[in-house]
């Protein structure tokens, strides 16, 4: 294990900023911390480097119970999020910095810090102050100067946030290659849910201090252990609902909810990917006005309304919307192939549950 | 335009060519004399030496206050700010003479100070503290801005790059600062070396020893002595448009280091 984090907490005064948190980063994994701003996903990322001190519980790096070693002894590389350059010196300086420091010799410093300028396109720059540079420049120039002394882990918060979204999706693909390359245990910070699943081996997710989940991409929005989970990773559309003769109904729309007690209000979540919706009326059991199409790039965002007044998000490519001539105000029949009833946040999730296409639970049956 | 130039020419300018034009009646070898006898050399050494000390002290404590003022909070942080502008309000008379009957053989810390040999009243020390005193507002409040902007992380980087404290501030912090310090220090000495109300009188103005330049003109004034006020006057204005030039150069110069990055 690079890191390893064991029933972590962190109090700044009476707030609880992480609770009790333990996960673990395997060498050269790309991982990700991932949650809502004041999520507690910075405080951990501080507490790996030793920039924050646990309140109870052990960091380890390698093995080592690092609680005791100060952010100076942990040989880590740390990327802040508005990079933190050393304003009065040049990038050649600041790579060097740490590198002076570890009092590397002359020779094998100039030639680690010219590796480092080529690997990052900034050959030409290093006499070049910070206040002479791009934002992404710095970034790789603050990336290079974590990256010089060789740390046993790199982490970097919020790496794609001060950067506008043209050069963040460059930067994003960029830290891939890179972490390809150099295969360095790397742990970043991010809000932003997309970014974790395209970038991260892994992802540890993270709620007010909590540790919601830990997994590949693929697990966590598959199998989202909670409501948390589901919701933050890819949208969901949720609805309130009540059990009727062991079927959750709103409005029009009914869920198989065998096993919830009678008048029981319950929770339905499902994705917009798993709304089907066909301009044939004749096609699914329930009917709905597309009310507003988003364009959002190879998959589009269907906006429905229901004759009861309920609002649904459903996915669907652009292909298919062309094909079946659909447009703003249109009427459509849609059906949901799967859904999940929800027990609250933390709550762990029931298995999704699977309705049959074209024979949905025939009406007459509860009348 | 127009009317900033009239402003600036009435209140600035006319005096400071009627000035000029009056030395220039003088001969360049009577100005000489003038300018530099005895007295006036000591009064002269008296006024930019004390004035330096004062504004290195100023340099050392001020940075440090303003360090502290910025970085921590404490009960009463508030309060301790605002006292930094009280040498800028109160009348520096007043300040004189608060300072002269502090340090006075009578005086509340005079009395515990001459025994042990530290003569604050009627010595070159005197003016010093005075001066001291008058100098501080200006470095505190000249660095106070670019402290705030120094930016945590930058601090936090250099840690975990594997720097301690010692060097963090030697070669991150201290050069940073650089140009505010002494900008700060620059303009407390400016402001030293046109000090007159807090001097008088903790100085006891003894020609030779206590007398500063100021005080010297006053003193040719009071004799008619019009040219040799006149001639001293001039050596303390060349000496004050020398400084104002130096503290533009680090005023740039702070700017560019300040540059957002």
């Amino acid at each position: 294990m690079s890191i390893e984090l064991q029933g972590v907490t962190k109090k700044f005064g009476d707030t609880v900023a992480v609770n009790n948190v333990s996960f673990s980063v395997r060498e050269g994994e790309l991982m990700a911390l991932l949650g809502p701003s004041g999520g507690g996903k910075t405080t951990v990322l501080r507490l790996v480097a030793g920039l924050e001190m646990p309140t109870a519980g052990d960091v380890f790096i390698r093995g080592r119970r690092v609680n005791d070693l100060s952010v100076q002894q942990r040989n880590i590389g740390f990327v802040f999020q508005n990079y933190a350059l050393f304003k009065n010196m040049n990038v050649f300086r600041n790579i060097a910095f740490g590198l002076k420091i570890k009092k590397w010799k002359r020779a094998r410093m100039q030639a680690r810090i010219e590796e480092l300028l080529k690997l990052f396109g900034l050959e030409g720059l290093e006499r070049r102050y910070p206040h002479q540079l791009s934002g992404g420049q710095r970034q790789r120039v603050a990336i290079a100067r974590a990256l010089a002394p060789q740390p046993s882990v790199l982490l970097l918060d919020e790496p794609f946030g001060a950067v506008d979204a043209r050069i963040r999706q460059e930067l994003r693909e960029w830290l891939v290659t890179l972490h390809h390359d150099l295969n360095v245990t790397t742990v970043f910070v991010t809000h932003d849910q997309e970014e974790a699943l395209e970038v991260a081996n892994r992802i540890v997710i993270f709620s007010g201090g909590v540790l919601e989940q830990v997994g590949t991409p693929r697990e966590v929005y598959d199998q989202p252990a909670n409501e948390f989970v589901a919701r933050f990773i890819g949208a969901m559309n949720v609805l309130e609902a009540k059990v009727r003769e062991g079927v959750a109904r709103i409005g029009e729309l009914e869920f198989p909810a065998s096993g919830e007690a009678e008048g029981q209000q319950v929770r339905v979540g499902f994705r917009p990917y798993a709304v089907q919706v066909s301009a044939d009326l004749t096609r699914y059991r329930y009917h709905a006005v597309l009310q507003h199409t988003f364009f959002l790039g190879v998959l589009l965002r269907l906006e429905l309304e229901l004759p009861s007044g309920l609002t649904l998000r459903a996915r669907m490519t652009k292909e298919d919307y062309a094909q079946q001539g659909l447009e703003d105000g249109r009427r459509v029949s849609f059906q949901i192939r799967q859904y999940r009833l929800l027990a609250g946040e933390a709550a762990a999730l029931g298995p999704e549950a699977e309705l049959q296409p074209e024979t949905p639970p025939v009406l007459g049956d509860y009348i | 335009m127009g009317f900033t130039l009239f402003y600036l020419g009435a209140i600035v300018l006319i005096p400071f060519a009627a000035l000029v034009l009056r030395a220039l009646e003088l001969s360049w070898l009577d100005f000489w004399r003038l300018a530099t006898t005895e007295r006036a050399l000591a009064a002269y050494r008296l006024t930019f030496g004390a004035s330096l000390i004062a504004a290195a002290a100023n340099g050392v404590f001020g940075t440090l206050l303003a360090w502290v003022l910025v970085r921590y909070h404490f009960p009463g942080r508030r309060s301790l700010d605002a006292l930094i502008d009280f040498p800028f309000a109160l009348p520096t008379a007043v300040a004189g003479l608060t300072l002269a009957s502090l340090f006075a053989p009578d005086g509340w810390l005079g009395r515990y100070l001459v025994p042990l040999g530290i003569k604050g009243a009627f010595t070159p020390l005197g003016v010093v503290i005075a001066l001291t005193f008058v100098g501080l507002p200006f470095v505190v409040r000249t660095l106070q801005p670019v402290l705030q902007n120094l930016e945590r992380e930058v601090e936090e980087a250099a840690a975990t790059l594997g720097a301690g404290r010692l060097r963090t501030f030697a070669q991150i912090i201290a050069p940073t600062l650089l140009p505010a310090v002494l900008t700060g220090l620059a303009l407390a000495f400016a402001r030293a070396v046109g000090e007159y109300g807090s001097i008088v009188f903790i100085s006891g103005n003894l020609p030779f020893k206590t007398e500063i330049a100021p005080y010297l003109i006053v003193q040719r004034l009071e004799e008619y002595d019009y040219t040799g006020a006149i001639a001293l006057a001039v050596v303390l204005l060349v000496f004050s448009f020398l400084l104002l030039g130096a503290i533009n150069l680090l005023e740039q110069w702070s700017r560019h280091a300040r540059r957002p990055a």
